[in-house]
């Protein structure tokens, strides 16, 4: 806009300009990271945490157990299914519309990526079960041994 | 015998690696001069038994000698050809045996065709390549053995992940881990100009073109495995922000304000410190997405075995290159000189913002896929997913987007933006209509309406710099600017329009019905089992109409493998100009009706024809500056022959 050699910085001047205007840059995306994570990450729960200590509403979150045995019910639309996963201590129903992982069953592991609805219904945009013996969500590594137990015997 | 002569090849490239550390190191003190003539022989003999022992188990693999564990373990001899081939690289031990086979050959090629740099510069850069090299081998040859024998050989093999047995197996590791190990070479630059206090323009051209190499590849190789990802897993979509497609984004990304702050050393001789530092992290990007899959502390197809002997291996070589390179850098960037100065408004000014830019998306992206990490080091399990990554990208890329259309117009060192005003109407009143029409639709998001616009605008904008000039004439880099700008301008709009306007449905199907998505009418016509080499399916018969036209017939499989036991779901795909038709086979529901998920995505082929664009702007680059080398080198050859003849 003004005329170029007006603007020409001098020597000493523009090294630190331009250090300062790439540390402005990248403490800005540092500071606008570290407030997106805080209302962006998706926390991972267990049917017995995410009774005693329900999530907001609208935030994404993952809930992980076992699907119960007899629990599994397919809804008339043919695509929605309705099924309970348990810890041991407490039981969240979920729904899920679309195409279940194909090693989904019941008496399996499962982490069910979604929304808690004012209900107390967990609704699941994604599962994630348990892929093949070298492939096993992070969070199911971590249940308890009887889970796991009934985890492997389920999947064999 | 095969896998003895691979192992001991490899322990041969690894003590080559080590005496040329140390020959190159000891060249560059006055005493050790007679060593230097060793250093560029040994880098090639290196990189050829590195290639010798990775030939060495793809024999092994094509053959499935099941006396080798890894064989064993990832392979079975009733699987197709191609995939006991690319089954070599699609496992843990494979895969650094391709990183250490990518790395020795680009540092012997380096070896054999660099002649630009200074003679010290080379030996440095040499020194250092087989610094990285050595920790690489030494992780291989201790901890990952690839050709360990079984004490008694197995019956069959355990078979490849299922999910793995793709053609794209044969492209999309190789392509992408010439482009993330290629970078090693800029890394090893970056090392010996430090060393060498070389840091100036002839140091940037000797450096661009394997910069650009790298990057070219690794452009391809991104696109390769977002295609992949997309119709194998039949989820689609091709981006999930997966913390593994993240560790190749960052390289990218890195790469990307490399190339742009190489290209202003070399012309302008500018940000001299700040190249050298995208230089070291480039690479460290190569290696830190390495530590995340290979150390088994992430869950994915590409986390092959959870080890945590092998992630604190790698942890430590990350340390040792990274906080070398950078203590090397702390110590050494006070005596690179400041460069020259420019304006304000110019053509090293627009760079700078795109470097800024792409270091902060780079930033924002390593940090939400570190999260995870650190909370769980402190007790909380989270995962960060797309609701964090589309905004708080955009938030960067947007605005660089706008510095692009902009940036090629202008002049270097000094230039106002009153004398690119007429070539940029265009592409602005372009960005206001269509920003404007999309208003009106209600249903299209800010982020897909300001992509559109601004993709539109900006494939405009990138044909400017060819304006007033003699088409045959332009120098081949100048079209691969234009072309690889164009091509971001294309994938954003493919991008943009997929999130805008695709239509899914989800429906449970009885033979013979038919169900409409987008202008697509479909009718599953009948289900049939088929049988393939190491697998058995479910295969539908669907017929289906782009509005009302001719049917097309789509064969979508639910695949059941063997070894392992595993399913998978191939997903039937019809292409158009305008979009693509995207068909996954569910299960059937207990009343008889199958399952099917359809979508009608517009424009999405064009992210990655786009990624393909942006591959081939590189490649034309890249030509141009290297048949102006050859030139210039045929010249000064004629030269000195006529002096010699003269001389007689």
């Amino acid at each position: 806009m003004s005329a170029p050699k007006a603007t020409v910085i001098k020597p000493k001047h523009q090294r630190l300009v331009l250090l300062l205007i790439a540390l402005v840059a990248l403490i800005g995306a540092g500071l606008l990271a570290a407030w997106a994570l805080r209302n962006q990450a998706s926390y991972f729960y267990v049917p017995s945490e995410i009774i005693a200590d329900r999530p907001e509403p609208a935030r994404a979150v993952r809930l992980g157990g076992m699907v119960e045995r007899g629990s599994l019910k397919t809804a008339a639309d043919g695509v929605t299914v309705n099924f309970i996963v348990g810890d041991g201590k407490a039981r969240v129903r979920v729904r899920f519309t679309g195409i279940v992982p194909s090693l989904f069953v019941e008496g399996s592991g499962v982490v069910a990526e979604g929304k808690l609805g004012a209900d107390g219904t967990f609704v699941a945009d994604n599962l994630l079960a348990k892929h093949d013996e070298k492939y096993v969500p992070r969070e199911m590594k971590d249940m308890s041994a009887e889970q796991a137990r009934q985890a492997v015997a389920a999947t064999k | 015998m095969i896998a003895e002569f691979g192992l001991a090849a490899l322990w041969l490239a690894a003590a080559l690696a080590g005496l040329q550390l140390i020959a190159g190191a000891l060249a560059l003190t006055p005493r050790g001069q007679v060593l230097a003539s060793v250093v560029r022989p040994v880098a090639i003999v290196q990189g050829l038994l590195a290639a010798m022992a990775f030939v060495a188990l793809i024999v092994l693999f094509c053959q499935t000698d099941l006396s080798v564990k890894l064989v064993a373990m990832n392979s079975h001899s009733a699987k197709p050809l191609l995939y006991k081939f690319a089954g070599t690289w699609g496992n843990h031990e494979g895969s650094m045996l391709l990183w250490v086979t990518v790395m020795g050959l680009a540092g012997g090629f380096v070896a054999l065709v660099e002649r630009r740099l200074p003679e010290p510069t080379m030996l440095a850069t040499l020194a250092g390549q087989a610094f990285v090299s050595l920790g690489f081998y030494a992780f291989l040859l201790l901890s990952s053995n690839p050709f360990e024998r079984l004490p008694v050989p197995a019956a069959e093999g355990q078979g490849l992940n299922p999910l793995l047995q793709d053609p794209g197996l044969a492209f999309h590791p190789p392509t992408l881990y010439l482009g993330y190990v290629g970078l090693s070479v800029a890394f090893s630059f970056a090392i010996g100009a430090l060393v060498t206090r070389e840091v100036g323009p002839a140091f940037a051209r000797a450096m661009r073109p394997w910069v650009l190499g790298a990057w070219i590849f690794l452009t391809l190789g991104i696109t390769a495995g977002s295609y992949w990802a997309y119709y194998e897993l039949g989820w689609g979509g091709w981006w999930f922000w997966d913390p593994v497609e993240n560790a190749s984004l960052m390289p990218w990304l890195a790469a990307t304000a490399l190339l742009h702050s190489v290209s202003v050393l070399a012309a302008r001789n500018a940000l001299r410190a700040w190249t050298v530092m995208l230089g070291v992290v480039a690479f460290s990007m190569s290696m830190v997405g390495t530590f995340l899959v290979r150390s088994g502390i992430l869950t994915s197809v590409h986390a092959f075995a959870v080890d945590p002997e092998r992630g604190t291996f790698i942890l430590a070589l990350l340390a040792i290159n990274i906080g070398g390179a950078l203590v090397l850098f702390a110590l050494r960037a006070s005596t690179v000189t400041e460069g020259e100065r420019f304006a304000v408004t110019s053509r090293e000014s627009a760079l700078v913002v795109n470097n800024v830019m792409l270091t902060a998306t780079l930033g924002i992206v390593l940090i939400g896929t570190l999260y995870p990490l650190l909370a769980e080091a402190m007790g909380a399990k989270v995962s960060v997913g797309p609701p964090y990554f589309n905004p708080m990208t955009a938030i960067f890329v947007l605005p660089m987007l706008l510095v692009m259309a902009v940036g090629p117009l202008l002049r270097w060192r000094g230039d106002s933006l009153a004398r690119v005003r007429r070539p940029l109407v265009v592409p602005a009143l372009l960005v206001v209509l269509i920003a404007a029409g999309l208003l009106t639709q209600a249903s299209v998001g800010l982020l897909p309406l300001l992509g559109m616009a601004l993709a539109a605008g900006l494939a405009v904008a990138s044909l400017m710099p060819l304006r007033g000039r003699n088409l045959r004439r332009t120098p081949l880099p100048v079209w691969g600017m234009v072309v690889a700008h164009c091509g971001i301008a294309v994938a954003l709009f493919g991008i943009a329009c997929d999130s805008a306007f695709s239509t899914e449905r989800l429906v449970a199907a009885r033979i013979g019905e038919a169900n409409q998505v987008g202008p697509w009418q479909i009718k599953l016509e009948r289900i049939e089992p088929v049988a393939g080499p190491n697998w058995t399916a479910l295969e539908g018969k669907l017929l289906a109409s782009y509005n009302g036209a001719a049917p097309i017939e789509l064969h979508p499989q639910a695949r059941s493998f063997w070894t392992p036991p595993q399913q998978t779901s191939e997903s039937a795909l019809v292409t158009r100009w305008n979009g693509q038709l995207y068909v996954v086979l569910g299960e059937q529901a207990d009343d008889g009706r199958w399952q099917l998920r359809l979508w009608w995505k517009p424009f999405v082929p064009m992210i990655w024809y786009g990624g393909v664009l942006i591959a081939l702007g590189g490649l034309l680059a890249l030509l141009g500056r290297v048949m102006s080398d050859l030139r210039r080198i045929m010249a000064r050859e004629k030269i000195a022959f006529r002096r010699e003849r003269q001389g007689r």
